[in-house]
């Protein structure tokens, strides 16, 4: 066995293990012939040690400015004991059956990867403390793994963990039950700052994204789609599009599966994507609108108001939230409004694919790769093993990129036109054909008794269906949601409007704005009972105990208070302010994530300034601790930006903002400073892509009203003529 | 049939038969395979477009080829010298910057040309010169002190000892 270049740590399913994930190695194949490294990095493998000491790690998920192609990788350098200078991350390509779902949504990716990730590494290590063992026929508990090499203390010997790679890849890998996982204690390296491994490439503009692929005889295209959701071509002058400068070629297709598979529409290919743009402008199309949306918001809003005034279907009654509210010392009621919103990632819609025969190649920035995958192969007429999908970083999420109907148009179109293809949507396309966060409307009744206590909560939610039959997708309420199971009396209606307009998930889906109204309205109540905010919501929480709405999922009423306590003290809350400035608290929890946030506010004649936001947050141990705290501040930048400023209105169906000029998001003047801690006690580390922008716009509107005795109960506040101070 | 001739990042460039009116964007993306200067939405409202026209930071979105003519034209690609990188890019760096980074070249454009005409500027001087750019992630407060940091600034009241967490 001459030259075992590396060792590979692989994870795969083992079938009849209770559906648990296994470690495993796979030996690269040894003989005569010296392979580089790089060609023994086989496509399963997470993990290569080379015999220099450096090591590569694949980073398993996609990247969409969330960081974990930095955090993940931390995970198994923590526990392989692996200095962080001599890692090298990869993207890893799409293989599901080997690194499991390789999904970036609901800030699922650090939480699912903890303990396999740590279990890779702590694998790796055991293998070469046992080869350091072996070489110096010593007992490997005496042998101490640390800093890329493995030490005897007592015959002061160590070697470099390339020099233990060779026996190392010899030998069996121990049992899963034999393997040590760091205590907490021990680590050196998670909950340090560490700058993310693109940064270097990003600032050098080199080439990571979707949208930067380059192939040998590329076409660039654009897609025309009709300009209500839903609609089809019938008839386009494609043969004088086809004679214009540069134009390759044109030609309609027809949907299949629309919204999130293929629209139907008109491409044109060109030279490069400015000439088929301008080509775009001489195109006529006469669109077919029977079956298109016809929504217009305005309707639906004033629709919605008057529905939400009356009774709806009953979807939660716990506890008798009528009798409660009738026998309630005081009784309030308001009407709470948000609106339908784009993702708008800065990185437009794209997508680069090869089709030719049988195969497809297909470079995406997408946030379900494996996904966009099999409905490239399905549109082509492939088996999904005929489709390779390469992963590239992704210029934001934030739900959009969910869906892959760019990837199922770019297939289509390089499979009939023949060439690969570069699809690129123009901002307009990406606005006017997003799967667009659903706006809603809620009446509010809720009752305190004679000590100021919530007594009862009756919520008549109208919301929007695609089907008629249940809410459009995020657009529903869930069993569970704040104040859910903390008020005794407990009631939701819903009332169900006809939409034809296509919604997904948007960072922190339905908590994004069912934060907003919760917590405005719990602020109204506090304040008509004439109590202080913070401890209403603590008294509210009761006492410390696990909600079990969904299996395992369900809110640590104990977790919540401590962000809340916490986040209190952190802001010194309840403190009097000067006149024209105020606090405002909120907290919600989400994709498992506890925050509770306090935002200060200046407030003169419709004019906000966010002078300051607190935010604790419970997402148990921090990993990367530099772009934890980016992450919660983006958010709540991200959630101030959108309750100003942002909505998408819709006039026959069609988007009336299509473009920045019209979508307002924040700039660098007005993003506020944002203080935040962690509470890390919990040993199991969840998400943060999400949680901590439900409770930004809430917090933000209540201390607007503590300033200005304004009580603003629709999104987005511009719409009543506010706006940032300048 | 134009006659343009431009340098890019130091090479002189003839742009042969291009449509005079395509963007500069276009060309430097499509033409000369230059990705690092990005297309955010067209119009001029993102910045993620941000180029050096003879020093001066401008949207290559709504740049004709035609008016670039003649100039000399630095992107985001020819900002460091060869490996060596300049302060800010150091600073973005050291500072975590990025998120999805996707605007992040347009920003490091908009604030060299910032650095170049005013090598102390304010927190007032940086807003003022880096609204024109977008970013959707919200790293805005870190860009912020990055350039703080590149300009030498030792107590910029933005940077990480102020208690705001970047
Ligand atoms: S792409 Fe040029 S400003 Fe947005
Ligand atoms: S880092 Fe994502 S748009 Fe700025």
């Amino acid at each position: 066995m001459s030259a075992a270049n590396g060792i590979r740590l692989t994870r795969r399913q083992l079938l009849g293990a209770g559906g648990g994930l296994v470690v495993a190695f796979t030996i690269p194949a040894c003989g005569g012939e010296t392979k580089t490294p790089a060609t023994d990095l086989a496509s399963n493998a997470w993990l290569t040690i080379r015999p220099d000491g450096s090591a590569t790690i694949f980073a398993t998920h996609p990247e969409i400015g969330q960081g974990v192609k930095t955090a993940l990788p931390m995970i198994v350098a923590e526990e392989l004991d692996m200095p962080w200078e001599r890692v090298t991350v990869e993207q890893a390509p799409i293989d599901e059956s080997t690194f499991g779902r390789q999904v970036a949504g609901g800030s699922t990716s650090i939480r699912n990867s903890w303990e396999p990730l740590r279990r890779a590494g702590a694998t790796a290590r055991a293998l070469l403390r046992q080869a350091a063992a072996e070489t110096w026929s010593v007992p490997v508990n005496e042998c101490v793994a640390g800093n890329g090499q493995v030490s005897h203390q007592a015959t002061g010997q160590s070697l470099g963990y390339g020099e233990l790679v060779e026996r190392a890849s010899m030998l069996k890998p121990p049992p899963e039950s034999q393997i040590e996982l760091k205590a907490r204690d021990q680590y050196r390296l998670l909950g340090t700052r560490i700058s993310g491994v693109d940064n270097r490439a990003t600032v050098t503009g080199q080439p990571l994204f979707g949208i930067d692929q380059q192939l040998p005889n590329l076409r660039f295209a654009t897609y025309v789609r009709a300009p209500a959701t839903g609609g089809t071509v019938a008839r386009a002058n494609i043969d004088g599009v086809k004679t214009l400068p540069g134009v390759v070629d044109a030609f309609v297709l027809d949907p299949v599966q629309p919204p999130k598979g293929l629209r139907g529409g008109v491409a044109i290919l060109a030279e490069t994507t400015w000439q088929a743009l301008k080509a775009r402008r001489q195109l006529e199309v006469e669109w077919d609108f029977a079956a298109a949306a016809t929504d217009s918001w305005e309707t639906l809003r004033s629709d919605g108001l008057e529905r939400a005034g009356q009774s709806g279907e009953v979807l939660f009654d716990d506890g008798n939230a009528e009798r409660a509210l009738a026998s309630s010392a005081q009784q309030i009621s308001a009407s709470y409004v948000y609106p339908f919103l784009s993702h708008a990632p800065l990185e437009p819609q794209n997508c680069t694919a090869s089709v030719e025969g049988n195969t497809a190649e297909i470079w995406a920035p997408s946030q379900t790769p494996a996904r966009g995958a099999s409905m490239a192969a399905e549109v082509c007429g492939l088996n999904p093993d005929q489709v390779v999908m390469h992963q590239t970083r992704i210029g934001g999420g934030f739900g959009r990129r969910l869906y892959n109907d760019y990837v199922v148009e770019a297939v289509a179109i390089s499979q009939r036109a023949g060439v690969p293809v570069k699809l690129t949507w123009t901002r307009e396309d990406d606005m006017a054909n997003d799967l667009y966060r659903p706006g809603g409307l809620h009446h509010l009744k809720g009752g305190l008794d004679e000590k100021g206590r919530l007594s009862g909560w009756h919520n008549h939610f109208v919301t929007v269906t695609s089907d008629g039959e249940k809410p459009s997708s995020t657009a529903g309420m869930r069993l569970g949601t704040f104040p859910q199971h903390l008020v005794k009396n407990y009631r939701v209606e819903q009332t169900l409007l006809p939409s034809g307009i296509p919604t997904g998930a948007w960072r922190a889906p339905g908590s994004n704005a069912l934060a907003f109204v919760s917590n405005g309205f719990l602020h109204e109540l506090s304040s008509a009972a004439d109590r202080d905010h913070l401890e209403f919501l603590l008294e509210l929480m009761g006492r410390d105990r696990q909600l079990s709405w969904r299996r395992g999922s369900g809110m640590d009423t104990g977790r919540a208070k401590a962000v809340i306590e916490a986040v209190g003290k952190q802001s010194n809350w309840g403190r009097t302010m000067p006149a024209g400035q105020g606090q405002g608290l909120a907290f919600y929890y989400s994709h498992r994530g506890y925050f509770a946030e306090v935002a200060e506010v200046t407030v003169k004649d419709k004019q906000v300034r966010v002078d300051r936001v607190f935010a604790c947050g419970d997402v148990g141990p921090i990993i990367n601790r530099s772009m934890a705290e980016h992450q919660v501040v983006g958010s709540v930048s991200d959630g101030l930006s959108t309750m100003m400023g942002l909505e998408i209105t819709f006039t026959s169906g069609r988007a009336n903002e299509t473009n920045f000029d019209r979508y307002p998001m924040m700039r660098m003047p007005s993003a506020p400073p944002v203080e935040v801690v962690f509470l890390e006690d919990n040993p199991s580390p969840t998400g943060l892509g999400e949680p901590a922008l439900p409770p930004a716009a809430p917090a933000v509107v209540n201390a607007i009203f503590a300033a200005s005795g304004e009580r603003l109960r629709e999104l987005p506040l511009s719409k009543a003529g506010w706006g940032w101070m300048t | 049939m134009s006659n343009i001739s431009l340098s890019v990042n130091g090479k002189a460039v003839s742009a042969g038969n291009a449509d005079p009116e395509m963007p500069l964007l276009w060309y430097l993306r499509d033409v000369l395979g230059l990705p690092g200067t990005k297309f955010g939405c067209g119009i001029g409202q993102c910045g993620a477009c941000t180029v050096h026209l003879n020093g001066s930071p401008v949207k290559s979105c709504s740049l004709p080829l035609a008016a670039a003519a003649d100039a000399e034209i630095t992107t985001i690609e020819g900002l460091a010298e060869g490996s060596q990188l300049t302060a800010l890019q150091e600073a973005w760096i050291e500072l975590d910057v990025p998120q999805c980074g996707y605007c992040q070249a347009g920003q490091l454009m908009s604030a060299s040309a910032l650095l170049a005409s005013n090598p102390k500027p304010t927190d007032a001087d940086i807003d003022g010169a880096m609204a024109g750019n977008l970013c959707r992630c919200h790293t805005y407060r870190r860009i912020r002190a990055a350039i703080h940091r590149a300009a030498g600034a030792t107590n910029a009241a933005d940077d990480q000892s102020s208690g705001s967490s970047l």
